[in-house]
């Protein structure tokens, strides 16, 4: 039956009004809606028709309700939940990605929660070990807090528009190299089922209506990458010599000035970065002689970054990413 | 034997008590469905169903009958437009609509709604709280018609 049919008026007095307010009703796409209404709700619809009968006296008539129950529509998104790459080192364990899993459908539904790590076009293939929920909400992974997930024994069952932060940890490849990127996918699946848009799961939506797949195909999905980290150091050591004499000789009372240069390269970052050298045997310290970086520190263990101690120059740098150097300077004289 | 009797009686009774009610209304709910067919448009068709998901496109028909034995003057029937539902628009261009939960009524493109930020907006086919349809013409004995709206499951 088509729907012109329907609407067609059989009251020749009203096609007059009709001129009147022409284009009153005019048709207008209706809002996209995120979730819509709640599957199982009831929607009833009645009018009331009033009229006056040959007396004169108003007559009020009900119509009869009709009902529509809303089906149960099953979408969900996976959305990554990190800024960028996330850095890790080669054969690290236990490194997390999060990841954000919403119920973009208007039922209560469990997940199934699914790593991928085989993936083309990416340098290596992160193990995932394990899938860990946000339980505590906090967004961060808190190891031991938050509960490990079990496929088919604790999939997440979120409320329409509800979402639930996931950690996924990996094993880094220990053959992975500086720079490459390992991809790694969570998937989540409606429990209730998936499949084309459409597809319809008769019986089975809250309230005993239908359960329809929607847009996402009751399958969310999405992307984070590792980035291989790493970063070296290499220290050098040099020495220039001033004897006594003005020359360059070692000579019993010559002052050696040691350089240290310890140079970072990666792409990583070097934590705690601590250049440190022993006197050598034949020499004595020369008491306040230590730089950092070109400026003087201490000889005492206090709250600068270096000392002398145990006869041995120690300075600390604290982090130090790839493409920097940190230049450290001590004087000996040769006994 | 008795029971008979009876039954003929009531049949043939000339019953005057329903003149005060003789306007049947019967509602229906149809919903659009899109039919496919080989080399051409999708055609709309509108079925019978209990049940839809969210953006399911419904109409709603109000067929009346005068059954009684006078004229209806004044006929009119007001939907309010039921929470569940966006309201699209009616094909009966004289149906009047109401944003302010049926206390006005008038042409959805004289409406204004007070937005969030308070200032006044045109209404929305959305913002429709009622629709109202009214007959100039009095039903006569025997009359029938029938209004509809479209209306999307929100």
């Amino acid at each position: 039956m088509a729907v012109d049919r329907f609407l067609t008026v059989e009251t020749g007095a009203v096609r007059l009004i009709t001129l009147a307010v022409a284009g009153m009703a005019a048709v207008m796409a209706s809002p996209a809606l995120a979730v819509g209404t709640t599957a199982g709700t009831t929607i009833s619809n009645t009018a009331t028709a009033t009229y006056t009968d040959a007396t004169g006296k108003p007559v009020s008539v009900p119509s009869n309700a009709v009902n529509l129950r809303v089906d149960e529509v099953l979408n969900v998104t996976v959305a990554t939940a990190e800024s960028g790459d996330v850095p890790a080192l080669p054969g690290a364990t236990n490194q997390v990605v999060k990841y954000r899993v919403t119920n973009t459908g208007n039922g209560s539904e469990a997940f199934v929660l699914a790593p991928i790590t085989a993936i083309g076009g990416d340098a290596f293939d992160p193990t995932a070990t394990s899938i860990v929920l946000d339980t505590n909400g906090n967004g961060v992974y808190d190891p031991g807090v938050d509960t490990v997930y079990t496929a088919g024994n604790n999939n997440p069952v979120l409320a329409p528009d509800a979402s639930i932060l996931v950690f996924v940890l990996s094993t880094i490849p220990a053959g992975a190299t500086d720079g490459q990127r390992g991809q790694i996918d969570l998937t989540a699946t409606d429990a209730k089922g998936s499949g084309p848009a459409g597809t319809v799961f008769a019986g089975q939506g809250t309230g005993g209506g239908d359960a329809v797949v929607g847009t996402t195909t009751g399958v969310g999905r999405d992307k984070n990458f590792y980035v291989i980290s790493a970063a070296t150091v290499a220290l050098a050591k040099t020495a220039s010599v001033l004897d006594p004499f003005g020359g360059t000789k070692s000579l019993p009372g010559s002052i050696i000035t040691y350089t240290l240069v310890a140079t970072v390269s990666g792409t990583g970052t070097i934590a705690n970065l601590a250049v440190g050298d022993p006197i050598p045997a034949p020499t004595t310290y020369v008491p306040a002689s230590i730089t950092a970086q070109g400026a003087g520190i201490t000889d005492a263990t206090d709250a600068d970054t270096g000392e002398f101690a145990a006869n041995r120059v120690t300075v600390r740098f604290g982090s130090v990413a790839g493409g920097q150097t940190r230049t450290v300077t001590f004087k000996v004289k040769i006994n | 034997m008795i029971r008979i009797l009876i039954a003929s009686l009531l049949m043939a009774s000339p019953v005057v008590a329903l003149a005060a009610n003789n306007v049947e209304v019967v509602s229906e709910m149809f919903v659009e469905k899109a039919v496919v067919q080989a080399g051409s448009q999708p055609k709309i068709v509108l079925v019978k169903q209990k049940s839809g998901p969210p953006g399911t496109k419904l109409v709603f028909t109000h067929s009346y009958h005068n059954g009684g034995q006078a004229p209806a003057a004044n006929f009119a029937m007001t939907n309010p437009i039921p929470s569940g539902v966006d309201y699209i628009g009616s094909d009966d261009a004289f149906a009047t609509v109401s944003v302010d939960g049926g206390k006005t009524f008038g042409p959805l493109g004289q409406a204004r709604v007070r937005a969030s930020d308070g200032a006044l907006r045109p209404a929305r086919p959305e913002d429709v709280t009622d629709v109202r349809w009214a007959l100039k013409a009095s039903i006569p004995v025997g009359g029938t018609g029938k209004f509809s709206f479209r209306a999307t499951v929100k």
